[in-house]
């Protein structure tokens, strides 16, 4: 589906579930390989202009673990989130949880990648553990992660203070 | 002070243990007691925090007398969603990185192979 490049499309299967999907124009071993490696993905996943990634810990097997941080050198604000690899088959499928922090609930996030045609359908499943907490997260306005938006909110707060 | 929903919403999040209580009515309905469980204070010091998450229009009160349990009500967080609107970014830019990423990847693997 060519014609369905560039655009990210929210979804909400079940009460407790966002699905995030997109095509990508790219055959699906390379996308696995700018999506699991350490090397590749601080290049990408860094988010609105002006953010850096400069911790990238991957252990991609069963019960390995990842960290990300997150740095704006301009607001010097800091985010930071990790999570456990629960499953991976390369290149179609991984599974992993994903915290930020204790303050908000944890979500299983499925990460599906198919190919059709040398571009790659890239979806994310995030599992919520209740429709209230899927609900608050969809309300911050943003699909996949309540907390980001949160500990922003909490970083802004002290910046104000 | 401002008295403005939004800032009403964002005083009553800026304390971590108002936004604990929050994350705790995520799970489902609780008690009082139950709320208080997690923290070392008083009835009456959780119930203070309970005051403002609920004139903030954060959570609402049952009605049983001997039973009042609290419930999230995730309606003013919608106001926080302009304020927020930055981060729902955060994939749509992360998604053009990528575009672009993989297209100078497979643009470098091209001039390998000539």
């Amino acid at each position: 589906m060519a014609n369905d490049l560039g655009t990210t499309h929210y979804t909400t299967p079940s009460d407790t579930e966002v699905v995030m999907a997109r095509t990508v124009g790219a055959p699906r071993p390379l996308v696995w390989d700018v999506w699991t490696n350490p090397e590749h993905v601080p290049h990408w996943l860094t988010g609105p202009d002006g953010w850096l990634m400069p911790v990238c810990e991957i252990d991609l097997r069963p019960g390995g673990s990842w960290r990300y941080v997150w740095h704006n050198p301009e607001t010097g604000g800091e985010l930071e989130v990790h999570g456990a690899y629960r499953e991976v088959s390369p290149p179609e499928r991984f599974v992993t949880t994903e915290s930020w922090g204790p303050e908000w609930p944890e979500t299983v996030n499925v990460y599906e990648f198919a190919e059709q045609h040398g571009t790659t359908a890239i979806t994310i499943t995030a599992h919520y553990p209740t429709k209230a907490a899927r609900d608050a997260a969809i309300a911050t306005g943003m699909a996949d992660g309540m907390a980001m938006s949160y500990n922003r909110l909490a970083d802004y707060l002290k910046e104000l203070r | 002070m401002a008295t403005d929903p939004l800032s009403i919403t964002f005083a009553a999040l800026a304390d971590p243990t108002r936004r604990t209580i929050l994350a705790r009515l995520m799970e489902g309905p609780a008690t009082v007691k139950e709320l208080s469980e997690p923290f070392e204070m008083t009835g009456p010091a959780i119930s203070k925090h309970l005051r403002v998450l609920e004139r903030a229009g954060l959570i609402t009160r049952g009605r049983e007398a001997q039973w009042r349990p609290c419930l999230l009500d995730a309606g003013p967080l919608r106001e926080v969603t302009e304020w927020a609107e930055p981060y729902r970014r955060f994939w749509d830019a992360s998604y053009a990185r990528l575009d672009n990423y993989l297209r100078d990847l497979q643009a470098k693997d091209e001039n390998h192979g000539e």
